[in-house]
């Protein structure tokens, strides 16, 4: 006999589901699709849903909520446009590979197809943008569903999956059967390294004289950065880090060169460029960081380790591929390693370069310049904060001058390059993330591009500071016009038509400072970490027209590498 | 080089969609594609003809293989294998030429399948370079229409029964061989 208590509505084994998947928060937004999951919802107090003012922002806070605590996000909307909505946070997550389940409201199921008011095909949209997305036919494959997007997401190379729930499976009943032991027969990740390939790469590595460890977002998503930080210290390897491997190796440490790529340091692309072994750990050749393929790492024997079978030999050939998780592998090979490899000349060189070229900046004209900011930021919190970066020269200039300590510390949006990702992403993050300092840090531009999750913060009172780097530009844009496309300026000049950011801030109800005054950011910023029960804006005016360098022009190759302005008329600037 | 890769997948919803949606999205070039039934009432094979170098080719099957819907690929290219295609063709009839017309198909073992005053609709299965032939020789007539399936394809001699597919060792063991030793 059935137990009657198992016969369930839709909307109940839905939040049966997600409470058995130990979601604590939900970031969503309503509408008509979705009124009976928000009708049960109402009732519910194992998990909070934090209202979103634009779906977006939900994406974006669920990806920074996964990315700071390694659990999977979750958002829930509406159909039609609240599932449009959602595009550029799914593709952002699929670029960066974030675990988020993102379950949108579909219209009823005979309507599918009809133009229905409110319908979009959401699946067939995010189909190249999703790890994987279903539409579920039947409340009867609700359960089993709702189990294998959880599973697909946060398993083997982590990726947004989105589930489509048209109104009519919401609606019905069936028995509630939650499947204990789950089995997809098409994916089956591979988590253990082939032990010879493991020994090959520990024998590489130790008879190497230039050996240098490339780490990414791999590292950190698979938990590896205690492992990574014993196999580099007792075999005293350099390691430079991609954007998103930031914090995957304490940036303070002596072994750490920084980040490598366009906007890397001088050092780290020396190295890169003169290695004999380069060891990939959970990167994925990325063109921000090969620039020319043909020449990235010519020299070396390359070795990479990742998840993802796709990511071998698609940028660049390799010479020894590991498939498998990142950490168990770095565990195998510090045991499998001969010796430490005997390196004193190579750290000799890469000393040498660190000297030959430094990371500067003006600092003595009393203007204010965001790398200023950012090392304060970094001394004040002693490189403990998760910082949350938006895209442009503000992140590019964190990414030099933030020395993170920890892993998951390093919240941006690297893949897509998604403008209006910092100020939803932090709010996100301080769901995850308690008694740390939590920086959102955004540009002029990209500040507005979701400005109106402020009131988001500001009504869950999330103790985040929100930085706004104000050079009066779409910087970055503004950088690549004056470098390679005759200084014109097209569009990118915002000085006339910026808000006052203070007024903005005050507007959402958020106390709000404003400085162009080297002088004021300490104090300011002192302020401002004093504050931990509510959102806090301070808006820095900083010079106009900065440049971010090293560069290394896209496409280009390490020995095209600009340090500085070249433009003569420029360097006046300077 | 033109590459057969067979492809067992989930026979649901979407399964072929999210196939083709790989293929216009990395830009692979995709010459023909089939799908069916198999054995197996819920799986589904597919057929597809590509072409490209080593590197897109190991891509193309690494990238079929991570999608969660196929259960197994395999390139045929190098396997003892039987490849099928049907063509119709639709000719047009002029005075004389029905004989001749006839006289063709009967050389490609082809069937007549229809037939009016003015046309001729004829049956073609074989290889995929036989049916070209064909379609040369059947060109001056005056082809109408023509309507080709795509190729199906098996391994020759007994199935193998292992579904499971597995993501790395394939491609370690084809590495592992191209080993260079440290510069
Ligand atoms: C959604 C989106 N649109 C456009 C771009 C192109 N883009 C990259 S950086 C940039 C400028 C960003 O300006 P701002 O936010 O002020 O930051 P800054 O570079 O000045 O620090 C633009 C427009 C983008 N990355 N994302
Ligand atoms: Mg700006």
């Amino acid at each position: 006999m059935k137990n009657k208590e198992q016969i369930m509505t839709g909307a109940e084994i839905f939040f049966e589901c997600l409470r058995r998947e130990k979601v604590e928060h939900i970031f969503g937004f309503p509408g008509g699709a979705v009124l009976k999951l928000y009708e049960k919802l109402y009732d519910i107090d194992y998990l909070q849903h934090i209202l979103v003012r634009h779906e977006q922002g939900a994406v974006h806070a669920a990806e920074g909520y996964a990315k700071a605590s390694g659990k999977t996000g979750v958002v829930l909307v509406t159909s039609g446009p609240g599932a449009t909505n959602t595009v550029t946070g799914i593709a952002d997550a699929y670029m960066d590979s974030v675990p988020i389940v993102v379950f949108t409201g579909q219209v009823p199921s005979h309507l599918i197809g009809n133009d229905a008011f409110q319908e979009a095909d959401i699946v067939g949209i995010t189909r190249p943008i999703t790890k994987h997305n279903f539409l579920v036919r039947s409340i009867e494959d609700l359960a089993l569903t709702i189990r294998k997007a959880f599973y697909i997401a946060s398993s083997g190379r982590p990726g947004p999956v989105l589930v489509d729930l048209p109104k009519d499976v919401i609606n019905s009943k069936c028995e509630f059967i939650y499947p204990d032991n789950m089995e997809i027969r098409g994916y089956k990740p591979t988590i253990k390294g082939h032990i010879n390939q493991i020994k090959k790469a520990a024998e590489a590595i130790a008879n190497a004289k230039r050996p240098l460890l490339y780490v990414g977002g791999g590292v950190i998503m698979s938990g590896g950065s205690r492992e990574l930080a014993l196999f580099a210290r007792e075999n005293k390897l350099p390691v430079t880090m991609t954007l998103q491997g930031l914090g995957a190796f304490p940036g303070t440490d002596e072994l750490s060169l920084g980040m490598l790529g366009m906007h890397g340091s001088y050092w780290a692309n020396q190295a890169v460029d003169n290695c004999d072994v380069l060891v990939s750990l959970g990167a994925r050749f990325d063109d921000r960081v090969t620039g020319n393929v043909d020449t990235f790492a010519k020299n070396a024997y390359k070795i990479h380790v990742d998840i993802d079978p796709t990511c071998i030999d698609k940028n660049v050939i390799v010479d020894i591929p590991i498939i498998g998780d990142v950490k168990n592998i770095l565990v195998e090979m510090t045991a499998e390693m001969p010796k430490a490899p005997d390196i004193q000349d190579w750290w000799h060189q890469i000393n040498e370069w660190k000297d030959e070229c430094p990371m500067q900046y003006e600092d003595n004209d009393g203007r204010l310049r965001t790398e200023y900011v950012i090392e304060k930021i970094s001394e004040k919190t002693n490189g403990n904060a998760v910082i949350v970066t938006d895209v442009g020269q503000h992140q590019m200039w964190t990414a030099q001058y933030y020395k993170y300590n920890f892993p998951r510390s390093n919240i941006t949006s690297g893949g897509l390059g998604t403008m209006g990702f910092s100020v939803p992403a932090s709010i996100g993050v301080s769901f995850a993330i308690k008694g740390r300092p939590i920086f959102s840090i955004s540009g002029d531009g990209g500040f507005q591009m979701n400005i109106q999750e402020l009131i988001t913060a500001a009504a869950y009172k999330v103790p985040v500071i929100f930085v706004i780097i104000n050079n009066s530009f779409l910087g970055m844009v503004r950088q690549w016009q004056e470098m390679f496309h005759g200084e014109k300026y097209s569009f990118t000049d915002l000085s006339a038509s910026n808000p006052d950011f203070v007024k903005v801030g005050q507007a959402f109800g958020i106390e709000s400072f404003s400085t162009d005054n080297p002088k004021e950011v300490e104090s300011l910023l002192d302020k401002a970490l004093a504050v931990k029960d509510r959102p806090v804006l301070i808006e820095f005016k900083v010079v106009k027209d900065d440049l971010v360098f090293p560069m290394v022009p896209s496409g280009g190759s390490i020995s095209e590498m600009m340090v500085k302005r070249i433009n003569s008329k420029r360097m006046t600037l300077l | 080089m033109k590459h057969t890769i067979s492809v067992l997948v989930e026979n649901h919803f979407g399964a072929f969609d999210r196939i083709a949606t790989l293929f216009s999205g990395k830009g692979f070039n995709l010459t023909s594609i089939s799908i069916g039934e198999t054995e197996i009432h819920d799986i589904s094979r597919m057929t597809v003809v590509t072409e490209g170098d080593n590197q897109i080719l190991d891509q193309i099957i690494k990238q079929l293989n991570r999608l969660i819907d196929t259960i197994k690929v395999v390139d045929l290219t190098a396997a003892y294998h039987v490849q099928r295609e049907l063509a119709l063709i639709k000719i047009s009839l002029s005075k004389g030429s029905m004989e001749q017309v006839k006289n063709i198909n009967d050389i490609f073992r082809g069937n007549i399948v229809d037939i009016t005053n003015n046309s001729i609709t004829i049956e073609i299965t074989g290889p995929p370079d036989k049916i070209d032939a064909a379609v040369n020789v059947l060109m001056p007539f005056g082809v109408i229409e023509m309507a080709r399936s795509g190729i199906v394809a098996l391994t020759r001699g007994e199935q193998t029964k292992k579904t499971i597919k597995n993501n790395s060792s394939e491609s370690i063991k084809k590495k592992s061989q191209l080993i260079k030793e440290p510069k």
